[in-house]
């Protein structure tokens, strides 16, 4: 490690800061890994994953940025931020569409958006649309 | 003086217990890996490992304090979400590149 300087901890206020995001991360994180593994489908655990681990992984970073500061390492910790809101969406949309191009089931009573000829459910108010 | 002697206590301690539960889920998203029906649950489970791993890595840089674990954390994302797309592609074209 020679060379590499170590940053001092910081102050009361930011640690207080830094204490808070790296809670919320680990809690998103712990509710996205539950989910990964307690729902039933390809589609239903992308959902879990996609958001709350990318919401959990950003905390952190975040807590990163709050401890380096607001240049030079810390600036990192914001690209990466920026790079897992942008690319999670991108990467769980991907997933999804090959899934459903190989073929694997819906959810029971789950159909294609916009898709009316299979199974149609009865409106609530039954003669709105007649 | 004497709070800021407390907090600065309090904070490795914290940074090192989301670290150790950071790991545990990493090592429960293993499980899905393994047994995942099919293989996009597998795609999906490696991603959730790609990005605790960025969460680990953000928080051995905190632990150290080195910014230069950051730099790990960013790559590692870049290449986790490069990886997610080239399996979903080929899962579904059959070739990456053609």
């Amino acid at each position: 490690m020679a060379g590499a300087i170590a940053t001092a901890p910081p102050g009361p206020l930011v640690s207080l800061l830094v204490v808070a995001l790296v809670v919320v991360g680990s809690f998103f994180l712990t509710v996205g890994t539950i989910g990964l593994l307690r729902l039933p489908n390809v589609y239903n655990r992308l959902h879990a994953t996609s958001k709350a681990t990318t919401l959990g992984a950003s905390g952190i970073a975040l807590a990163a940025w709050a401890y380096f500061g607001p240049g030079g390492a810390g600036m990192k910790a914001l690209v990466t931020v920026l790079f897992l809101f942008l690319t999670a969406p991108t990467g769980g949309h991907m997933i999804s569409r090959a899934a459903q191009r190989m073929g694997v089931e819906f959810e029971e009573g789950v159909t294609w958006p916009g898709r009316v000829d299979e199974t149609p459910e009865q409106p609530a108010d039954g003669n709105e649309h007649d | 003086m004497t709070e800021a002697s407390a907090l600065g206590g309090v904070l490795p301690l914290v940074l090192q217990g989301a670290l150790v539960l950071s790991a545990v889920l990493t090592l429960a998203v293993g499980y899905r890996v393994i047994t995942g029906p099919t293989t996009p649950d597998r795609v999906v489970a490696l991603d959730v490992i790609g990005t605790n791993v960025v969460a680990i890595a953000a928080l051995y840089a905190m632990i150290r304090g080195l910014g230069l674990f950051l730099d790990v954390a960013l790559v590692l994302a870049i290449i986790g979400f490069i990886s997610t797309v080239t399996v979903a592609r080929y899962v579904t074209e059959g070739d990456i590149i053609e």
